[in-house]
């Protein structure tokens, strides 16, 4: 008996009970399930659920895999001091970076998808319902939008409370009106600030080695320009440094390159909308050239502390920060987003534009992409409320002119026939 | 006159065994039968008891709800079996056919004379009415309502239909009757939509507003039609009729008498040689589908197209309303990493490690695997690629699903049909049932506001 024959066995065997679910749930992992058409068509397109999932988390992958040589890359120079000529191969691929990233990064994947597929598990039992596949794509973007030293209590405690708070209260996946995988950095962001924000925590060790001699740090680049310290920034980043992603940062938020092959991916493949993708990025720079015609027309001094950000190039907006990473993984979640094509052009330029307004009024938090597609999400509902209105308003003008006869048993329908004709 | 559409929004679904084009006639079935399904929301009251003798056109029940709406028999013979189901309800109607055929005679209609109350009357009583549906609620029209107009869809996109060009080849006359006939019960007009490029036998036939469509699935659906040239508002009403059931019905007008025959397409990849076959509505498939033959022993028997047609199997009768009977495979079995191993041999409408988009012409063997599981509704945009009405798809499904009157009725489910759900239901994502959906929301509102 093979693997299938067990497999279906045992699902026969399990039908009907309470641990139904898990079981299905790693059955269909295995085999895509022998459930056939009962109800109107009688085929079906080959795309389901799982298949967009997994189609998003590919796109991730290179985030993922950038992001643990990065961690390493940073790390080691930090301590060593940056190498003079950086050659890829030389200074980033290299065996050491990878090891480092990897035992620093991989256990806040596992972590991630371990407590947050868990209370999956316990909530599809509870209810009796499928596990649905939503968390397989949050449970990537956690790891990949938190710092790299972030502890796994921590991360664990934030998983726990994005999961049930920020989905499962609502019905599960496809219910939410938050994106999970933000409410869960916003948990931390809120709840743990210090580990979060600084120059402490985005190069791995800062924190351990703090306040002895041999004390290292990386300020992000908003961090510099947060502090007015663009000259000082500018010093130590190239833009290409900061367009590929040899910068400190949350741990797959850095390579605006890979982010932009992922984005381009998922366009591509039809599976994440490019009215967000594009309208997003339209807002951001629209924001930034504001900010740099307000710099540019001298109302602000170059004392006020909005002056570092607001001068910064409106366009390099787009490679420094979470923003591309927000917009191209975030802002497109189809269940949070607006779900009418008009809405999503609304919806994804204002969270280009507010996430960079946030970014430049608020230098406590330099990061404001998250907050801004939280903002959004909240009201993409009312987004579509008015979009889906114009429909409504379109068809009851149309009702002014509609052509209601009469019964024909009334007799008159005859009469009217004349007058028409 | 005549008017081009355009329709780009949609998708094609390409199968293997279409049906080659040559006519053959299929022998006669010894057994005829009406399946009460096909007649969605009527409720019978028989008129004959089991074991009565009737000719072919005689009335065997009429709708409880409106006893002028009449259903007859399509052939002569011996009523042998009421089968039901629960509660008695009545589930199918069973004909043992005599060899002779004996029709009911009425009386010719004389076209240039008749008025509307006249024609009206005549199609209650012969048994043709049944052929005329209404919008809104997608059901057999009410025998006391004038309608806006009348809509017929000579042009057929859905996978595997029959080819309405070829069926209805010859039958300009009866045609021509039948449409003469329906347009004294409309004061408005009777538009008839056929493909761009096509030979249609309407090209010719008067009193009727010809309209050309030329896109992919579903610009044949009259649906669609309906949407692009005279949208329905609330309170209004239209008809619509299938170009087969004009044949009747024109065939009746100047004859008297009611002939049930109709050309249908026997297609599927399970058909040996899929082709045309003519045969009379409720004849047994057996009778047909083996003289084709089939290549496997289990395999999904639909009366109708793949995406609007109903389950049936090979001793099952054609539909009331079908002209074509699709056979394709049973999809009953697991495949190992279906869910993220690329895909070059099932349609898509996505490119995500799935390839059918780089072979748009490329013939798929789809079987009925759902090919995933049920989920709740999770990505958007997808299913207005696909839906050319100027209706929010998936917020009507949504708010069908949450039983919103005032929502359905505002975001346009008056102008819809389940069939106009049956593509975004193929490519959904979430595996919902769409069609279901709708109509269940189209028989509450109809409960509800009639």
């Amino acid at each position: 008996m093979g693997l299938k024959e067990k497999l279906h066995q045992t699902k026969l065997k399990y039908q009907g009970k309470k641990m139904a679910p898990a079981f299905n749930a790693i059955h269909t992992f295995l085999y895509s399930p022998n459930e056939t058409t009962h109800s109107g068509g009688h085929v079906r397109a080959v795309d389901d659920l799982k298949r967009t999932m997994n189609t998003v988390i590919l796109a991730l992958v290179p985030c993922l895999l950038f992001g643990m040589f990065n961690a390493g890359y940073q790390h080691y120079s930090a301590i060593n001091g940056f190498p003079e000529n950086f050659s890829l191969l030389e200074h980033f691929i290299t065996w050491d970076n990878f090891w480092l990233g990897a035992i620093t990064i991989l256990p806040l994947v596992v972590v991630s998808y371990g407590v947050g597929l868990a209370i999956e598990f316990v909530f599809a039992v509870i209810k009796g319902h499928e596990v649905e596949e939503g968390y397989l794509v949050t449970g990537m973007l956690v790891p990949l939008i938190v710092p790299v030293d972030t502890p796994l209590w921590m991360l664990a405690v934030a998983v726990v409370f994005g999961v049930v708070i920020g989905k499962e209260v609502f019905g599960g996946t496809g219910m939410n009106i938050l994106n999970p995988a933000l409410t869960i950095r916003a948990f931390l962001f809120f709840a743990y600030p210090t580990w979060m924000s600084g120059d402490k925590v985005w190069v791995h060790g800062a924190v351990d080695l703090a306040g002895t001699p041999d004390a290292i740090s990386g300020e992000t680049i908003l961090g510099y320009l947060a502090q007015g310290n663009n000259a000082e920034m500018y010093a130590k980043y190239n833009l290409s440094e900061m367009f590929f992603g040899f910068i400190p940062g949350s741990v797959g938020e850095t390579s605006t390159f890979l982010i932009l092959l992922g984005g381009l991916f998922l366009i591509f493949s039809k599976i994440a909308s490019w009215r967000i993708m594009l309208s997003a990025v339209l807002g951001a720079l629209a924001m930034g050239l504001v900010f740099n015609g307000v710099v540019a027309a001298e109302w602000i001094p170059e004392y006020s502390k909005f002056y570092g950000l607001m001068s910064f190039d409106f366009w390099q907006h787009l490679i420094v920060g979470g923003l591309a990473f927000g917009i191209v993984y975030m802002a497109t979640d189809p269940v949070t987003g607006s779900q009418t094509n008009k809405g999503k052009w609304i919806y994804g330029f204002l969270i280009g534009f507010l996430s960079v307004m946030i970014r430049v009024f608020n230098p406590g938090y330099p990061e404001g992409v998250f907050l801004a597609i939280l903002l959004m999400n909240v009201f993409a509902p009312t987004i579509d409320h008015y979009v889906v209105q114009g429909n409504v308003r379109r068809r009851m003008k149309r009702l002014k002119h509609a052509t209601i006869l009469p019964k024909p048993s009334d007799g008159k329908a005859e009469e009217l026939k004349v007058e028409t004709a | 006159m005549s008017k081009d559409i355009r329709i780009k929004k949609g998708f094609d679904i390409n199968l293997v065994g279409a049906a080659e084009k040559t006519i053959s006639k299929a022998v006669s079935s010894n057994v005829y039968a009406l399946n009460l399904d096909d007649f969605h929301g009527i409720i019978p009251k028989m008129l004959v008891k089991q074991g009565a003798e009737i000719k072919a056109g005689e009335p065997l029940f009429f709708n409880k709800a409106d006893e002028k709406m009449f259903f007859v028999s399509p052939v002569s013979g011996e009523l042998v079996e009421i089968v039901r189901g629960a509660r008695r309800r009545i589930l199918t109607l069973k004909i043992l056919a005599d060899k002779k055929q004996e029709y009911v005679e009425h009386p010719v209609l004389d076209l240039t004379s008749v008025d509307g109350s006249a024609v009206r009357d005549f199609l209650l009583k012969s048994g043709v009415w049944p052929f005329i549906k209404q919008r809104p609620y997608d059901i057999i029209a009410n025998t006391d309502v004038t309608p806006k107009a009348i809509f017929v869809s000579a042009c057929s996109t859905a996978p595997l239909a029959a080819d309405i060009d070829f069926t209805l080849q010859g039958k300009e006359t009866e045609l021509q009757a039948a449409i003469t006939a329906l347009s004294k019960l409309t004061p408005g007009k009777v538009h008839v939509t056929i493909g761009k490029s096509s030979d249609s036998p309407f090209a010719n036939i008067e009193g009727i507003t010809l309209h050309k469509i030329s896109g992919p699935h579903p610009s044949g659906l009259v649906g669609t039609q309906i949407n692009k040239i005279d949208p329905i508002n609330k309170g209004e009403m239209v008809w619509t009729i299938a170009p087969q059931d004009l044949v009747i019905i024109g065939e009746l007008v100047l004859t008297g008498k009611f002939n049930a025959e109709r050309t249908i397409a026997l297609g599927g990849s399970v058909v040996k040689s899929p082709k045309y076959y003519t045969t009379k509505i409720g004849a047994e498939i057996s009778t047909f589908l083996y003289a084709s033959g089939v290549n496997q022993d289990a395999f999904r028997l639909i009366n109708g197209d793949v995406l609007t047609g109903s389950k049936t199997h090979p001793e099952g009768n054609l539909g009331f309303y079908n002209n074509a009977v699709t056979a394709i495979p049973e999809g009953d079995d697991y495949e190992f990493f279906g869910w993220n191993k690329p895909v070059f041999d099932k349609l898509s409408s996505t490119r995500a490690f799935t390839f059918s988009w780089m072979k748009p012409n490329k013939k798929y063997d789809l079987d009925t695997n759902t090919n995933g599981e049920h989920r709740a509704f999770v990505v958007t945009g997808r299913y207005e690629e696909v839906f050319p009405l100027d209706i929010y798809p998936l917020q009507l499904l949504k708010a069908c699903m949450v039983k919103d009157l005032d929502e359905m009725e505002q975001l346009g489910l008056y102008e819809v049909a389940p069939e106009d759900f049956s593509l975004t239901e193929f490519i959904c994502i979430s595996k919902q049932p769409h069609q279901q959906i709708i109509r269940e929301g189209l028989d509450l509102l109809y409960q509800e506001i009639g």
